[in-house]
């Protein structure tokens, strides 16, 4: 039996840590050491089993920051490299850190194909909405019109929906915390980990320097409550500072319902099912934005597939049963031989 | 059957050709089989075009399959063939250039008509006139016909009949060099086991081309070639890429470290890929990633992880894997790369050999980024060096790239197996727990300078590495001055070092030096040796020495140079490997000798300039 009792301080590395002041970075740090040691005494993970693999960018430089084994890689790449580590020793908790440049630009290819493979890994998405490492160039998820250094009269490009992406991609699991909210995000992140399959924690993060602000009109703490649902698996969908709002389906869409008011009671409210395969309302749910939706948090969407570390396991266990080849040797002498005496 | 004029033979050229739906593949490979299993000395090449059924009936569309066979041990599938096979007139216009004069042409008479003279871009009705090879030995055989005639009680439709017809243009072959039939009928039994009815009218119409050649009296002499004098021992036949393959298998297993291959499918390298997702029986993981960086990056993760891992490409792809080379590199974790040679740039020639990503594999990363840079030079070798290259990867932690190309890839000869018994064991770096005061993650050993492999899932060695400059001993990030410049030194030294543990070059000839010294590397080794023994049969002074060990070059290198007046470097590209002796060994004169048409050197056009530098 290993001894799987650890503290968040048993994860911290003695590196110095280098994010600006401020930084949304430093809570998810602080969420994902908070994480881990519930992650460890629930699944019996003993420490040196987690190992978290990088891209590049800000975020990236999170492997250093932990007492864990790490792979700081390179840009775009941290879901393969990650791939590779998992596949090669299924024991092994994977953790992928990834910005939104990282993740969905330069490695957007990598990100689908992980997610539709249903690898056993668990991406963390930072998402500043900015290039900050290189000093404030628009990102895949940077809003359309968003004046940066390289788009100095406003962005042309649609923005990706991360956690549509996931979905499009078959993904399995997906959720969605603040910087700020660090118990949210650490929810998500057990369950991520308790997850069987590949894993995306959208983490909204805040880039102090090149892009202030920019989830602040639904994270902004006055009004977080009116303006972002934190959803939680058999619950119903009620959010505001009062429990007041509810989310209704009406037609095809979902709809935002006081209740009390318009005849609407508790009993209408929808009830979160994160583990419904049909993608339907988790799509739904995923595109809710502000000022017509409050902002979806928790765990949106988490079913149960195969994933491939597994399949691959057992196709080799499979094959090795009935093999007629056992050896080097035993290879080199199979098929059509023939002897010169 | 009783022969009357037989005439014994040496050596001979076949090449099978046709349409490339037409199976000459698998008819080429059934003749070598026969061949090998007869004792002769085997080499073949396939030579199929881009595309999977180019227009039919074109001379885009010919897929041809050579092989050389002989009483001695073969080096090469020969340049001129003296028998072609030739299923229509494309194939024939595709190959008459490689005819030797004396050479017997087998034709099926029944695709000579206007359409087929006209696909193949024929002028005139005298196909033969208009290729100037009227006056050769032209064997007009009606096989499409014959061969409906033979099949026509067989059940089968027409369209499966007429795909019998290779058999029947193998049958006439096997009458040719007095083959016996038993052991393709063994095959053909064997692969068509589901379909008796198909497997039968195979058997059919092999036996009725044999027929048809012994009762037209279409030879005025049958051919017999004496098995060679080959060493004793099981022998299979193989080609390069299942060599390679089979290679990495092996390291894993003296390396007991699970062998890792993430890879995307390109030509000419495919065939690796395919070959290790079979051998899930000996625990082999494939994954057939989502592009070229995936693939390298997957076994980057592996390596890490603790597998022998491979990544197999082609040129273009491995110009995409190089920031992630320099990753590993950076990252001191082993590794091999192999590099599938075809003829570039770009797209280039996919299905076509050449060695002209020699200096890609050198130098084609950012940053002073060294490596080391191997070359298989035959088809049955490439399982040596691809365990060597697995050797040195695992035991220096560095990665390796090897060199293969199309043409020994392709090919194919017989092998001698070996047993695993005659080969090293493989005994990787990997630290089981952490020294006192600590686990240093770049602490080296003083004689390979390699760092530990720490694998993740061992208790107290936690530790980080990336592609960051990292610091001397404990590997985390250094920004230093004085760091960086050891660092840059030492990872030179690492692999300046692997020449210490690969053997002395050899000379092939004249051992205390001479006139003139031919060098090579790779893929071109059989012409090369074919060449030079030729000319030493007529007592030229000339002698061979072909690399496989590229960076660090053998230590003896330049010792042997300085025996030789002359030095000429041969291969299939621009003059790259004789640029890279000329910034290794500056001292000596460095003659070229280089050909860029996608196809290997031929014998002749060697020995020509050989014989013009020894004047």
């Amino acid at each position: 039996m290993e001894n799987c009792k650890y503290t968040a301080a048993d994860f911290k590395s003695d590196q110095e840590v280098k994010w600006c002041p401020g930084c949304g970075d430093h809570a998810i740090l602080n969420a994902v050491q908070k994480a881990l040691p519930e992650v460890a005494a629930e699944l019996n993970y003993s420490h040196e089993r987690f190992t978290f693999v990088s891209g590049i960018g800000c975020s990236s430089r999170f492997p250093y920051y932990m007492q864990t084994f790490g792979f700081h890689g390179i840009h775009g790449r941290a879901a393969a490299i990650a791939t590779g580590v998992k596949v090669a020793n299924p024991r092994l908790s994977v953790w992928q850190i990834s910005g939104d440049g990282d993740a969905l630009a330069i490695g957007g290819n990598h990100f689908i194909h992980a997610i539709r493979r249903n690898i056993d890994i668990n991406i963390i998405l930072f998402n500043n909405e900015i290039y900050g490492l290189t000093k404030g160039q628009y990102s895949p998820t940077s809003k359309l019109g968003k004046i940066t250094k390289t788009s100095p009269f406003g962005t042309i490009e649609h923005p990706f929906t991360p956690g549509e992406l996931v979905l499009g991609a078959r993904g399995t699991f997906y959720a969605r915390s603040l910087d700020v909210e660090v118990n949210t995000t650490k929810e998500c992140l057990v369950a991520a980990a308790k997850h069987d399959g590949a894993s995306v924690t959208e983490v909204l993060q805040n880039c102090v320097i090149f892009n202030d602000k920019t989830h602040e009109e639904f994270a902004g703490k006055e009004w977080r409550e009116d303006r972002t649902i934190t959803l939680r698996h058999g619950e119903p969908m009620i959010f505001g500072k009062n429990r007041d709002k509810g989310l209704v389906l009406e037609g095809l869409g979902l709809k935002v319902v006081t209740i009390g008011e318009g005849g609407w009671k508790e009993s209408d409210i929808l009830v979160h099912d994160a583990h419904n395969p049909n993608p339907g309302v988790h799509m739904m749910l995923v595109n809710m934005r502000y000022p017509d939706y409050p902002v979806a948090l928790g765990v949106i969407r988490d079913v149960a597939d195969k994933t491939y570390d597994r399949a691959l396991e057992e196709q080799v266990e499979n094959v090795r049963k009935d093999a007629k080849i056992k050896s080097v040797d035993e290879l080199l002498r199979s098929g059509d031989t023939w002897e010169i005496k | 059957m009783e022969r009357e004029n037989q005439t014994a033979l040496e050596d001979v050229v076949i090449r099978f050709s046709g349409d490339s739906g037409d199976g000459m593949q698998m008819t080429g490979t059934l003749f070598t089989d026969t061949s090998a299993y007869l004792g002769n000395g085997v080499s073949t090449f396939p030579d199929f075009p881009a595309e999977i059924r180019a227009p039919q009936g074109t001379v885009s569309g010919v897929s041809g399959f050579q092989l050389h066979f002989g009483s001695h041990k073969v080096n090469t599938p020969g340049d001129y063939c003296d028998v072609l096979v030739a299923m229509n007139p494309a194939a024939l216009k595709a190959n008459a250039k490689w005819l030797k004069k004396t050479a017997t042409v087998i034709i099926d008479l029944d695709s000579f008509n206007d359409k087929g003279l006209a696909k193949a871009g024929f002028k005139s009705e005298n196909p033969f006139e208009e290729l100037g090879i009227e006056g050769y030995n032209i064997i007009h055989a009606p096989i499409t016909s014959m061969t409906k005639e033979a099949l026509a009680d067989s059940g089968l439709d027409n369209k499966s009949v007429v795909k019998c017809k290779n058999m029947f243009a193998l049958g006439i072959c096997y009458f040719l060099f007095n083959f016996p039939s038993e052991h393709t009928e063994n095959f053909i039994d064997k692969k068509f086991g589901k379909k008796p009815e198909v497997a039968e009218a195979n058997k059919k119409a092999l036996k009725a081309g044999y027929n048809y050649a012994h009762n037209t009296h279409a030879f005025a002499s049958t051919y017999s070639v004496a098995p060679a004098k080959l060493e004793k021992g099981v022998y299979r036949s193989i080609n390069g890429n299942q060599a390679t393959a089979w290679g990495f298998i092996a390291a894993s297993e003296k390396s007991g470290r699970p062998l890792f291959c993430g890879s995307y499918p390109i030509t000419p390298a495919t065939h690796i890929l395919e070959e290790l997702a079979k051998r899930k029986d000996l625990g082999v993981k494939t994954l057939q990633a989502e592009d070229e960086i995936a693939g390298i990056c997957t076994s980057i993760g592996a390596s890490y992880a603790g597998c022998f891992a491979v990544s197999t490409t082609s040129g273009p792809g491995l110009s995409l894997k190089s920031e992630a080379i320099g990753l590993a590199v950076m990252a001191e974790l082993p590794l091999v790369i192999v590099d599938v040679q075809r003829g570039g740039p770009s797209t280039g020639l996919p299905t076509k050999t050449e060695q002209s990503d020699l200096m890609q594999a050198l130098w084609g990363r950012n940053g002073d980024c060294p490596l080391v840079v191997m070359a298989g030079s035959t088809p049955s070798n490439c399982f040596h060096y691809a365990f060597m290259a697995g050797k040195i990867a695992l035991e220096h932690m560095i990665p390796v790239i090897l060199l293969n190309d199309g043409f020994i890839a392709n090919g194919s000869e017989p092998w001698r197996i070996p047993s695993m018994s005659e080969y090293p064991e493989i005994v990787p770096p990997i630290v089981t727990e952490a020294p006192d005061g600590g686990f240093m993650p770049y602490a080296r050993d003083e004689e390979r300078l390699a760092r530990r492999w720490a694998l993740p899932g061992t208790k107290g060695l936690e530790h980080r590495i990336g592609g960051l400059e990292k610091d001397f001993l404990k590997g985390s990030v250094s920004h230093d001055p004085i760091n960086h410049q050891r660092m840059v030194d030492i990872r030179r030294a690492k692999v300046e070092r692997v020449a210490d543990y690969i053997p002395e070059q050899e000379v092939v000839g004249s051992q205390d030096g001479g006139e003139l010294l031919v060098v090579g590397w790779g893929g071109t080794y059989g012409h090369l040796l074919s060449a030079v023994n030729q000319l030493r049969k007529e007592s030229k002074d000339v002698s061979l020495c072909h690399f496989n060990y590229i960076y660090p070059l053998p230590k003896n290198t330049a010792d042997i140079f300085s025996k030789f007046k002359k030095i000429v470097v041969c291969e299939l590209n621009q003059g790259q490997f004789a640029d890279y002796l000329r910034m290794q060994h500056q001292q000596f004169n460095y003659l070229q000798f280089n050909k860029s048409q996608g196809l290997p050197f031929t014998i002749l056009e060697l020995t020509e300039k050989f014989n013009e530098l020894l004047k």
